[in-house]
């Protein structure tokens, strides 16, 4: 093994400890993406990223990202609300980066687009799922 | 409920208030330094030294699920301490998230979408973990011990650009000009608010006028405390006429840019970026790619792992346990059995795995998913952020979604291409560019970032990678995510060892999102195991 041009820092090093310990390595910035409003582009901008643009998902080393479309389990609304405010395995809660109103204007393109259930989600019934869940959206 | 946000924030102009309250932070952080100082250290990670595991049993074996740096380690003490060990891991190459793209490589995402980079010999991408803080003693253990030959990583440079779209009409400014114009004009307003007396109820008169000098040296401020152009601010934000020699001109000050232009650039946030205990220089990366620490250990331990092997299910009894896999090459299925097992697969993958363990440690894996970032690396003919922009390493900052450019750390001077950071997105505008096709993500990583190389950076372009981690089917995220409530009730539950399983990895550990946390997690775990196993 060849010996590493390293020098091992033994002298401690004064550090400044401030509050807000940066809890992983990210970006040094703060950025201005926005999303719309509207129900087909949130799906777009932010779904699409791991349920794919056709809704069908895809295979990985577990058992992979699960199709929306034709999904009956979606038809429970209280179901699919409830995996958008608290998360579920590998897919992320989306109260911090959606309004109420994008949740459920994205859950009825979801639901209507991508399957055909009639039943509406409505910017209250995502409000009281996120009450339940202890936060004030 | 999830308090913390990682996301985007809007553009606030600050309050006089809010104003006063930077600067008081600004001062907690100066006054708490001065008593860490006097105290002569500050705490490092929790790294003493590697665990010493003594009085193995002769023959027990232990199989380690996954080959990132936690299972690499693991794999690593667990055999020097005499254990039998098998280790198993899904892709075709160890190391996980320790990982360089470099021209050939294929990257291929959930959805198949397949991309292979084009590199040119020796250019190479970080798209995971890319900077080693100096105070990472676990990970810096193993690099000097394995024989990873460490360079710097330019963390802060002063000549890096700062864009906002809203903020001087979207023209990128120097780093070193914003940050002494904001520490400029704060310095200015602390000095009129204690002159008029504002702080008189706050701080002594003593102090007052020691703060009084110091805002009039640390702001570089005139002898009537405006922060106004000379030749000596100029010495710290660059001069118009620079000095020469000879019969060289003699050198004039710049102006500063005033209080709104600065503040709508929140210059703070790089400011206070650099502050973090994480983001401190000195910073190291490995000599040509951080996968080197990988190669590090299976130049230890490579026979020890099988690649190409998924893990399908995780079994166990009183007797041991039971990995059952599909050799993703041949189809082959196969089982390992060990007496204990060590598993660093990532919860968004592991939660989709059936693993026998109680209710409050599979809640536990189902309680983290993950950030999903993604990086772009962009090949350009040459280095003209050193030759145009005397730009050495480092970073530029925007507001768009690529949030960022990184200059290559290494080879400067250099001839022919070179590859820099073209991307490294999060929150929203991760997701936004991981929804499009690879070649969309490099057309909106040029578009964007543009406005800091406008007359090169689509000229000079070579070819470009994107790594979308949401993507990436052996971990479908980049970095857990944990809040205040889930560590309070699934923490304890996910990192205790269950029965003959325990966990380890980037989501075992207090220290998420740097491999220091996976190294410090799979040392832990293996003490645990020791211990059980040692006792039984
Ligand atoms: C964008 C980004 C930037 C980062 N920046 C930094 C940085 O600058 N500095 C720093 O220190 N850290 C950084 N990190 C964090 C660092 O990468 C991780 O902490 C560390 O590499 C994780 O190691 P691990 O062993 O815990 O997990 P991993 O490396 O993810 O290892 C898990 C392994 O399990 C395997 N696996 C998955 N499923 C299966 C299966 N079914 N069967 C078998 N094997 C399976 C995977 O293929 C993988 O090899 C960054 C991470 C990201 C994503
Ligand atoms: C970071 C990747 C990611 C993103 C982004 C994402 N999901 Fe998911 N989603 C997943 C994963 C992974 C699962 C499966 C979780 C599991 O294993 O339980 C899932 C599951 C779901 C489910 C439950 C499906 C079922 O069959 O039970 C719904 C509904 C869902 N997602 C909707 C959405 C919507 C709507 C969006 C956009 C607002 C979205 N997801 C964005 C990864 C993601």
């Amino acid at each position: 093994m060849k010996s590493p041009a390293f020098v091992v820092l033994l002298a401690a090093v004064a550090a400044i400890p401030l509050a807000a310990l940066r809890a992983q390595d990210s970006a040094g910035g703060t950025t201005n993406v926005s999303i719309s409003a509207e129900g087909e582009a949130v799906y777009r901008q932010i779904c699409q990223a791991c349920h794919m643009a056709d809704a069908r998902g895809g295979s990985g080393a577990g058992t992979g990202i699960p199709a929306l479309a034709d999904n009956p389990r979606l038809a429970d609304k209280a179901y699919a609300i409830d995996i958008l405010v608290n998360g579920s395995g590998g897919m992320p809660w989306f109260t911090d980066m959606l309004t109420p109103q994008q949740i459920a204007a994205v859950l009825n393109h979801v639901r209507g687009h991508f399957n055909a259930y009639p039943d509406p989600v409505t910017v209250a019934e995502v409000e009281q799922a996120i009450a339940a869940a202890g936060g004030d959206s | 409920m999830p308090a913390a946000s990682d996301l985007t924030d809007q553009i606030a102009v600050p309050t006089r208030r809010q104003l006063l309250g930077m600067i008081g932070t600004m001062g907690g952080a100066a006054a708490m330094y001065q008593a860490m100082t006097a105290l002569g250290h500050a705490a490092e990670t929790q790294f003493t030294g590697p665990p010493v595991l003594s009085g193995a049993r002769p023959g027990a074996s232990v199989v380690v699920l996954g080959a990132g740096l936690a299972g690499l380690a693991a794999a690593l003490e667990l055999s020097r301490a005499g254990y039998s060990v098998q280790v198993l891991e899904y892709q075709d190459r160890a190391g996980g998230r320790n990982y360089s793209v470099r021209g050939g490589d294929r990257i291929v995402e959930v959805g198949g979408a397949t991309q292979t980079c084009e590199f040119a010999p020796g250019n190479y991408i970080n798209p995971g973990p890319w900077r080693i803080p100096h105070h990472h003693r676990t990970l810096l253990h193993y690099c000097k011990t394995l024989g990873v030959e460490l360079e710097p990583f330019i963390q802060n440079n002063h000549n890096g650009l700062i864009h906002r779209s809203n903020a001087f009409g979207g023209q990128p400014q120097r780093y070193k000009e914003l940050a002494v114009d904001f520490k400029g004009h704060v310095s200015e307003l602390l000095g009129k608010a204690l002159n008029d007396g504002a702080l008189d109820g706050k701080v002594s008169a003593e102090d007052k006028e020691k703060l009084l000098v110091a805002m009039r040296e640390w702001g570089v401020l005139d002898r009537n405390m405006a922060f106004t152009p000379s030749i000596a601010l100029s010495g710290q934000r660059g001069y118009d006429i620079p000095p020469g020699g000879g019969l060289d001109p003699a050198p004039t000050a710049s102006t500063p840019n005033g209080l709104a232009d600065v503040l709508s650039s929140n210059v703070w946030t790089q400011m206070g970026f650099y502050f973090n205990y994480v983001m401190q220089t000195t910073m190291f990366q490995p000599k040509g790619g951080m996968d080197q620490i990988a190669a590090g250990f299976m130049r230890q331990i490579g026979a020890m792992v099988r690649l190409n092997t998924r893990v399908a299910k995780i079994a166990q009894d009183a007797s041991g346990v039971t990995v059952d896999w599909t050799d993703n090459a041949t189809g082959q299925t196969g089982q390992t059995k060990a007496d204990w097992c060590v598993c660093t697969i990532p919860p968004p993958v592991l939660s989709q795995i059936e693993l026998q363990a109680s209710d409050a440690l599979l809640a536990a894996v189902r309680a983290v998913p993950m950030n999903g970032q993604l990086k772009i690396g962009l090949e350009m003919r040459r280095r003209f952020w050193e030759e145009d922009y005397a730009i050495y390493g480092g970073h530029s900052f925007t507001d768009q979604a690529i949030s960022q450019l990184s200059y290559p750390n290494d080879k400067f001077f250099q001839d022919g291409p070179a590859v820099l950071l073209g991307a490294f997105a999060n929150g929203a505008g991760a997701l936004q560019l991981t929804g499009m096709t690879p070649a969309e993500r490099i057309e909106v990583a040029l578009d964007q970032g543009s406005v800091f190389h406008p007359a090169e950076y689509r000229r000079e372009f070579i070819s470009g990678v994107s790594v979308p981690w949401s993507r990436m089917p052996w971990i479908q995220g980049c970095t857990s995510r944990w809040t205040d409530a889930s560590r309070a009730q699934h923490y304890t539950n996910l990192v205790t060892m269950d029965g003959r399983v325990v966990l380890a990895g980037e989501h075992a550990t207090y220290y998420g999102g740097w491999m220091e946390g996976s190294l410090l997690s799979a040392l832990n775990a293996i003490e645990q195991l020791h211990q059980r196993a040692t006792a039984a």
